[in-house]
């Protein structure tokens, strides 16, 4: 298959996992844990690697899902022994983030891993790095990867669909009905920790906050209904990742920056036209007809 | 003494103002809530300076500071408008401001490296600092820039305080609460672009805020905040700087762990707020209120 | 055996003490008010007995057993300004989950849950509402919404928070019809409230709190001039008192 293809498939896997996720991340009103998350992944990318001394898979997985709810413990931590929450959350990434930082400039030398590329990914490299089986290639890791998570995010959903709903909407509620709400919360973390590490490589941190919250944010705007709002995020995700891609190699610049630039076209234009929630409608409805 | 001692001198120098205007300044963004707004402005401030840097056409801090300051705005204004003219919770507004406004940076950033011979303007550095990389010019900016915040933020101390305690009351007697609003953004603006050379877009929220919320522990006194908490930013400051010149790694990473260090000592140990004292004390109250349900008990048997 | 039973509750927010020594016991088939000045911890009440604080100290019985084992036969209507409505759902979503703990985790909703979502509708005159968004609800409707969930959740007890809070005089009428038909069912409801004025008119038991209970009993014997002057630490004034208690 073609160069721009598995580029295209990367950014729509990306955009689907990120749609859905980021979807209940803006109803919770966690979206800056998304933040959080995706920058203090760098460590647990950074120790999976001194641990594994491989910079891919498994291991990584298992070092940001580790980091990922670490940093949602410490922010909840910090939260209930009395630290206003938005100051928690910066305190706790920032930090992590700072030792993920330090750590890689000490071993440099060993790991092919600049923060730079962390932070604004390098999707252009993904065809490149191919999974082999038995000799023969089989499409680039990042789609395998991408995949993987993508059938755990989806699994996830339509199991647990009813209890993710009423404890977004009512958790005090979902509490006296007995429904696990702190297990669910910590799963939607973990899913929220994969997603991030599998787009990460290949978009970069604030290319997954982009991806995780401006999608979901648009769709918020077209739609009453949760079901809806899920697909409708992940399809703006996607039809981001091909504006993005197709402007950055129009103009020959970051792709990844360009996909985030495309969201938030996407969101502006919305917020205007979007037939329920969009601005021209409502004033269209206060101006006497 | 030769050169590179007076350089080292000068850097450590501009670090410990830096630490010590942001840790100031940084009382009245984590008071007033905005700890969040402060990460989306230092990530906003990305593309403003990469415009400036594309109308300019060289690396001039005054140019890069307008742009920083302009985008910063607009971004502020773009929250605020999101969260009044639609559902969208504020939260979800700060995100997609940071991270749509950052992807913007990147694109222009992409553009300059490529076009534009930029990899010789020093913009990369933005991202993480580099407070070794500091030029003497640039050192010399710095420490005015932050000699001029600190002073502003002296002077203007007693109404910076009442805006952020009791924003309707200020107005009520007469204080010009927008104007003031909008010098404290202006300083927030101001110590974010300067900071960012040092430590980098994603780092200088926390330099903003741990040293303040470090310095919250010790103190219920809004005077003492603002100075420990600048305090605690020069000290992390001048300790960030040292490891980096012996140890080649970038200083802004290091100045937050030293921050952090010194809000978790703060948040453990400090005498009143602190958790370890929080634990004692409820221990205390639980065996006194135990006690006087005995007493109760028995006083109902006799 | 007496359905509710709360031992000697206290609970403290880091070293002040909210609740202190809150002990009471509820007959079936009673609707209770829970009355009380601001700050008096009725609300605290409610979310310590339901677990969502924790206690210092103190048990709450449900028909003889911890709460934490009979947490199915516990209702909660919180109140309306505790979720976000603004939540992309509907009306009939919301009642549907009140169902959930009848469904049992990980599954989907029956036919016969959505009917019976439906009737709860129904029952609070909501019905035609049934699929509009609860964003466009006005309060007292969406107060309604909320009652219906808990009437799906078909629990024995019920705990209100504030239902009567910023609601119309028809969703008010509709909110105490409705108590009593489940009063009639045998359901023990608890409802904190802060209007003096109609405590005689709907409430059979009154509890009267200030941190500590005041006085705790049958609304007639309890709901006294003196009793409430101690709850309110003497701030109502004799004429109003006395026009309350009648």
């Amino acid at each position: 298959m073609s160069y721009t293809i598995w580029i295209l498939l990367t950014a729509t896997l990306v955009g689907i996992n990120c749609g859905l996720v980021g979807t209940f991340l803006v109803l919770r009103k966690m979206s800056m844990l998304s933040d959080a998350i995706s920058h203090s992944v760098l460590l647990g990318i950074v120790g999976a690697y001194m641990v594994s001394h491989q910079l891919q898979g498994v291991s990584m997985l298992i070092g940001a899902l580790l980091v990922g709810l670490l940093t949602t413990f410490l922010v909840q931590l910090l939260h209930q022994k009395g630290v206003q929450s938005d100051a928690a959350i910066g305190v706790v990434f920032t930090c992590l983030f700072a030792i993920g930082v330090v750590l890689i400039s000490l071993f440099a030398d060993r790991v092919h891993l600049d923060v730079e590329h962390a932070l604004m990914g390098e999707i252009a490299f993904v065809p490149w790095d191919v999974l082999e089986v038995g000799g023969r290639s089989i499409g680039p890791k990042a789609v395998w990867l991408l995949g993987f998570v993508l059938a755990i995010n989806i699994f996830v959903i339509v199991f647990a669909y009813k209890e993710l709903k009423i404890s977004s909407f009512d958790s005090e509620m979902a509490i006296t009905l007995g429904i696990p709400v702190v297990l669910i919360h910590y799963v939607l973390m973990g899913m929220l920790s994969l997603t991030t590490v599998a787009s990460f490589d290949s978009v970069g941190a604030i290319l997954v906050v982009a991806m995780l919250i401006v999608p979901s944010a648009t769709a918020y705007l077209w739609t009453d209904r949760l079901s809806t709002m899920l697909i409708c995020s992940a399809f703006i995700g996607v039809l981001a990742s091909v504006i993005g891609y197709v402007g950055a190699t129009a103009f020959n610049v970051s792709i990844s920056g360009a996909i985030a630039v495309s969201t938030g076209v996407i969101f502006f234009v919305s917020l205007w036209i979007a037939p329920k929630h969009g601005l021209l409608r409502k004033w269209m409805k206060k101006s006497p007809a | 003494m030769n050169n590179m001692d007076i350089n080292v001198q000068w850097v450590f120098t501009s670090m410990a103002l830096l630490g010590l205007a942001s840790g100031m300044i940084g009382t009245f963004v984590l008071l007033k809530k905005q700890s969040l707004i402060g990460d989306a402005m230092a990530h906003a401030a990305l593309p403003g300076i990469c415009i400036a840097f594309l109308l300019y056409g060289q690396k001039s801090l005054l140019f890069f500071f307008i742009g920083a300051a302009c985008s910063g705005y607009v971004a502020t204004a773009c929250i605020q408008f999101i969260v009044k003219h639609t559902r969208i919770k504020e939260d979800a507004a700060i995100g997609i401001v940071l991270s749509v406004f950052f992807g913007l940076g990147i694109v222009l950033l992409t553009w300059i490296n490529q076009h534009e011979g930029g990899n010789q303007s020093g913009i990369n550095d933005f991202l993480f600092g580099k407070a070794a990389s500091l030029t003497g010019s640039d050192v010399n900016v710095l420490a005015v820039t932050t000699i001029i915040m600190i002073i502003i933020t002296s002077v203007f101390f007693k109404e910076f305080k009442i805006i952020t305690f009791d924003r309707a009351f200020a107005q009520g007697i007469g204080v010009p609460v927008s104007l003031l609003n909008g010098v404290l953004m202006f300083l927030i603006v101001s110590v974010v672009v300067v900071g960012l050379q040092a430590v980098g877009v994603v780092l200088m929220s926390a330099l903003l805020i741990t040293p303040a919320l470090a310095a919250r522990y010790w103190t219920e006194k809004l005077e003492w905040m603002t100075l420990l908490a600048g305090v605690f930013g020069a000290l992390s400051g001048v300790a960030g700087a040292y490891v980096s010149l012996i140890a080649y790694v970038p200083t802004g990473p290091l100045v937050i762990i030293f921050a952090t260090a010194l809000f978790l000592f703060s948040f453990l140990f400090a005498p009143k707020r602190g958790l370890c004292s929080k634990i004692i004390r409820r221990h205390v109250e639980r065996k006194k209120l135990r006690v006087k349900q005995l007493m109760y008990e028995r006083g109902e048997q006799l | 055996m007496n359905p509710l039973v709360v031992d000697q509750m206290t609970v403290a927010y880091d070293r002040q003490l909210v609740l202190e020594d809150v002990s009471f016991s509820v007959p079936e088939g009673k609707l209770v008010g829970i009355i009380g000045p601001n700050g008096a911890g009725k609300s605290t009440l409610m979310k310590a007995m339901l677990n969502f604080i924790p206690r210092m100290h103190g048990n709450v019985f449900v028909y003889g057993q911890p709460y934490e084992k009979q947490r199915h036969l516990v209702g909660y209507v919180p109140q309306r300004n505790s979720v976000d409505w603004d939540f992309p759902t509907n009306a009939l979503d919301v009642v549907l989950m009140g169902r959930y703990g009848h469904i049992g985790l990980w599954k989907r909703p029956r036919k016969e849950d959505v009917e019976i979502a439906m009737q709860c509708l129904d029952k609070v005159g909501m019905l035609p509402y049934a699929k509009r968004q609860i964003s466009q609800l006005s309060g007292g409707q969406q107060q309604r919404v909320f009652l219906a969930r808990a009437l799906a959740q078909d629990a024995s007890i019920y705990l209100m928070d504030e239902p009567f809070v910023g609601v119309d005089a028809a969703t008010e009428k509709a909110i105490i019809q409705l108590l009593n038909e489940l009063k009639t069912r045998g359901k023990t409801v608890l409802v904190v409230h802060h209007d003096l004025q109609t405590v005689r008119d709907y409430f059979d038991y009154v509890l009267l709190l200030n941190k500590r209970v005041i006085a705790f009993g049958e609304t007639e014997r309890t709901f006294t001039y003196d009793h409430i002057q101690n709850t309110y630490g003497g701030k109502v004034t004799f004429l109003s008192a006395t026009h309350i208690v009648g």
